[in-house]
């Protein structure tokens, strides 16, 4: 696969969370560079997923910012956005659409170019195969996990993954092949933020973990 | 970017032909409602003739209503919402390219069959194209407008009752208009002014209500 591209570096400054009443975090900040790994660690609601949410610009923090390349991407938007893949808790699966035209039209959406061929074969990349022309409906949970990951093998070229909880639901080998999917992007250059309950071992270069405590008020 | 706009319009027209029933609804509602006017008012034709427009504009207007808050529920759900957001193409026209397969669903559809109702109501011949017009240049404006309302109101409870609350009114005048075209049309005045209203409505609407609801789903899924 191509090389991915020397990514500028996602910085987050100085960071508050507020959900309802409660403070989730506040003073975080990190930052990633191509070819670094970080996980985000902590118990169930300790933010995790809203820092994530934040981090892609779909959640407004309450104080600090989050940085690409030096510029806010609540400012720089669509230029952001076409740089990164997000796989959120929601697998974006239409029930009435196949395994395959679900993954072209996430693709399309995501503004990567996959022609019928690449879709079959990221499908059967992730053991998906005799699967591609099922509705998504008759899928299981695990097998629709995999068709929302399976954008991953198609998404080498763009630079910055964030993906939320992407081992839930899925079987020994799928992890693998997740765990090999992640480590191949960092290894070209790529950035990925994750988080999860999963003992996982990617192999990286840089690897770093934020956990967050969960009991902060 | 054009690839995603087609996309997004072609995803949403094979859902409906994949889930009918929604449409059919829409579409069953329509034509419930405008049949059993005549029904209940009497055969008296001076009097059909003169409600006819009102009715069918009426009808049109609850109807294209009756669909708006599935326009973004399902992608809400199940997190397609979310994607569009974080894709490439701004969400402004995504939601655009959304809009106008919804009203090919559910507007062009009443637009079809308006002149076959509006002969139970003995509506002149000459007025169906005025009748017509005023539709196929309202219901896009009513779809537009709904938008709003249905982003406005994404995710919460309720959302059915506070929607029809929030839209009716930005309705009444494309409703008092569009109606007015064929009355106006009829009383021999021609409908000319009143469908370059609409015209005018449906340009201004579609250049500005995708934005303003892509700006309140930004708002609605935070």
């Amino acid at each position: 696969m191509e090389k991915t591209p020397g990514i500028p570096s996602l910085e987050a400054v100085d960071l508050r969370c507020v959900r309802g009443e409660r403070t989730l975090f506040e003073g975080l900040s990190f930052a990633l560079k191509g070819g670094e790994l970080l996980r985000i660690g902590g118990p169930n609601g300790s933010g995790k997923t809203s820092l994530l949410r934040i981090a892609c610009g779909l959640l407004e923090p309450d104080r600090g910012e989050v940085r690409w390349g030096g510029e806010s991407v609540r400012r720089l938007k669509e230029e952001f956005w076409a740089r990164l893949l997000y796989l959120g808790h929601a697998n974006a699966l239409k029930d009435d659409l196949t395994a395959a035209e679900n993954l072209q039209v996430a693709c399309t959406l995501a503004g990567l170019v996959a022609d019928g061929g690449k879709v079959g074969e990221a499908l059967r990349s992730l053991g998906l195969a005799g699967c591609e022309n099922l509705p998504a409906r008759v899928l299981s949970q695990g097998q629709r996990r995999r068709v929302a990951l399976a954008r991953l093998a198609l998404g080498g070229g763009t630079p910055l993954w964030v993906l939320d909880e992407p081992f839930t639901a899925l079987d020994a080998a799928a992890i693998e092949c997740v765990q090999d999917l992640i480590g191949g992007h960092v290894s070209r250059g790529g950035g990925v933020i994750y988080t999860t309950h999963y003992e996982a071992s990617i192999g990286a270069a840089v690897s770093r973990r934020i956990d967050l405590a969960g009991s902060a008020t | 970017m054009i690839a995603a706009l087609r996309c997004v319009i072609f995803r949403d027209l094979l859902l409906a032909a994949r889930r009918n029933s929604d449409v059919l609804t829409v579409m069953l509602f329509f034509v419930i409602v405008v049949s059993l006017f005549p029904l209940g008012i009497g055969p008296e034709p001076k009097l059909l003739r003169t409600v006819a427009p009102g009715v069918l504009w009426v009808a049109a207007l609850l109807a294209s209503m009756l669909a708006l808050n599935r326009m973004f529920a399902a992608d809400h759900a199940d997190g397609t919402l979310e994607q569009m957001m974080l894709g490439a193409t701004p969400l402004g026209l995504v939601v655009a390219a959304k809009v106008f397969a919804h009203w090919l669903v559910t507007g062009l559809p009443l637009v079809l069959i308006s002149p076959v109702l509006a002969i139970q109501f003995d509506l002149p011949r000459e007025l169906f194209g005025v009748l017509v017009l005023s539709l196929a240049l309202g219901t896009p404006v009513l779809s537009l407008i709904g938008a709003i309302g249905a982003a406005l109101t994404l995710g919460l409870r309720g959302a059915g009752a506070l929607l029809s609350l929030l839209v009716l009114p930005l309705y009444v005048p494309v409703l008092i208009i569009g109606a007015g075209a064929a009355d106006a049309a009829a009383s021999g005045l021609g409908g000319n002014a009143q469908l370059l209203l609409l015209g005018a409505m449906l340009i201004f609407a579609g250049a500005f209500a995708p934005w303003a609801a892509a700006a309140a789903l930004r708002i609605s899924v935070e």
